[in-house]
């Protein structure tokens, strides 16, 4: 029993990391994933400082949502989910002053990511607390793993360092590309194509005899429509 | 009047908030089919962006003059909330033709990143009134300009030939990718 239990949380926890993970499969929350993943200490803050507004005010939710009213429950959750990024953002910038400047208005715009309304709405608002407390772990970690993904190479090519230590040899001359804007959509396009190739494959194997009829799931992702 | 003009420039060009500055990617990526939604999509968000500055703006001196500037985030996005609702419900009262043409996009706007950056960033700045003005509709016209630009070329790409596994999301990125370069491109306009 207790063993099945933990291997529910486990799969519910690993499938928002890698099956469904916000960021590379359904593409939500790209706008601070491109913005602040130009260096591997950047991308851990923001993830840990995502991961625990969206924590916090997903098990909120979850707890009052025999309280919330129908009518007005976007409202609430946006003033929910914003009493916590206040906190993070006091929080890093009493803590590091450098890591707040590098981070910016993005630390603020986490109000407006994606992922916190759409967990608040899709999952919190009907699950019961302890499962809304894994799930928006899972997908916490999920967003610092695409964060990961997007900016450790983008830290290496672009600036010749892997978290603040140098790993390149001598006469390497940094990609300056990768560490401009430019570098952010670029990395993300890898990664969705090494996605979607991973999807084709799975595709072929599954339906040899069928052709290409799942293969246009792929291509009608996109955009959030809250 | 001068500092109007560049600020307009830089906040259009070379701070683009679509390819430089990453905000509003999700409506980058989900209402870029047709050239006619990208751009009924564009005028609500440059007219809401330029309602929710001039609230915030005026709205933020009684909030430090009281001293509470640490709920600055809690009461901007309330109010942008509000607002948006509210501009939906007196549009659609009042001039129904508009309402129609933005449609669907008003409510979707709250979420959207570029109207929180500049209510926010214009505080951070310290920019005066016409600066801030000069922000909030510049950076509603970049916005404008990416839109309109990537729905059509979207339009054209319906018809190509183009690789499955770059298809859909994978092929929209190069295309930002290569905008975002253009960009970095003006970045002398404005001075």
């Amino acid at each position: 029993m207790q063993t099945g239990k933990t291997l529910i949380v486990w799969d519910t926890f690993w499938g928002e990391v890698v099956e469904r993970n916000w960021v590379l499969k359904l593409m939500i929350g790209m706008c601070p994933t491109l913005a602040v993943s130009t260096s591997v200490a950047n991308c851990i803050s923001m993830g840990a400082a995502a991961t625990f507004a969206l924590v916090c005010s997903s098990v909120l939710i979850s707890a009052l949502r025999k309280h919330i009213p129908d009518g007005v429950r976007i409202v609430l959750f946006i003033a929910i989910i914003a009493s916590f990024v206040i906190m993070v953002e006091y929080f890093v910038h009493a803590y590091s002053l450098t890591l707040y400047e590098a981070l910016g208005t993005f630390l603020a715009l986490i109000v407006v990511n994606c992922i916190l309304l759409g967990h608040a709405e899709a999952y919190a608002y009907k699950n019961s607390i302890l499962a809304t407390a894994v799930n928006a772990f899972g997908a916490g970690v999920g967003f610092t793993f695409a964060l990961l993904c997007i900016g450790i190479p983008r830290e290496i090519l672009g600036n010749g360092t892997l978290a603040g230590f140098n790993i390149v040899w001598e006469n390497f001359q940094p990609w300056l590309i990768f560490s401009s804007p430019t570098g952010g959509f670029l990395m993300l396009m890898f990664c969705v194509m090494i996605i979607n190739y991973l999807a084709e494959r799975k595709n072929k194997k599954m339906t040899s005899e069928k052709g290409p009829a799942l293969r246009s799931s792929q291509a009608k992702q996109g955009g959030c429509h809250e | 009047m001068s500092d109007f003009f560049s600020i307009f420039l830089i906040s259009m060009l070379a701070k683009n908030p679509l390819v430089f500055l990453f905000l509003g990617l999700c409506s980058f990526i989900g209402v870029t089919k047709k050239v006619s939604e990208a751009f009924s999509m564009s005028m609500a968000v440059i007219f809401v962006t330029f309602m929710a500055q001039q609230v915030t703006f005026f709205l933020h001196i009684p909030l430090v003059s009281i001293g509470v500037e640490f709920l600055r985030l809690l009461v901007f996005i309330m109010v942008i909330a509000a607002l948006v609702q509210t501009v939906e419900i007196v549009m659609k009262k009042f001039l129904p033709v508009l309402h129609r043409a933005f449609g669907v996009y008003l409510p979707l706007i709250t979420t959207n990143c570029l109207v929180l950056y500049v209510a926010l960033e214009q505080v951070f700045r310290d920019y005066s009134y016409l600066q801030a003005t000069a922000f909030g509709l510049g950076t509603g016209s970049g916005y404008l300009i990416m839109m309109v630009i990537m729905a059509g070329l979207r339009e054209r790409f319906e018809l190509s030939n183009i690789p499955p596994i770059m298809k859909g999301t994978a092929m929209i990125l190069l295309i930002a990718c290569l905008f975002s370069l253009i960009m970095q491109g003006t970045s002398g306009i404005g001075g």
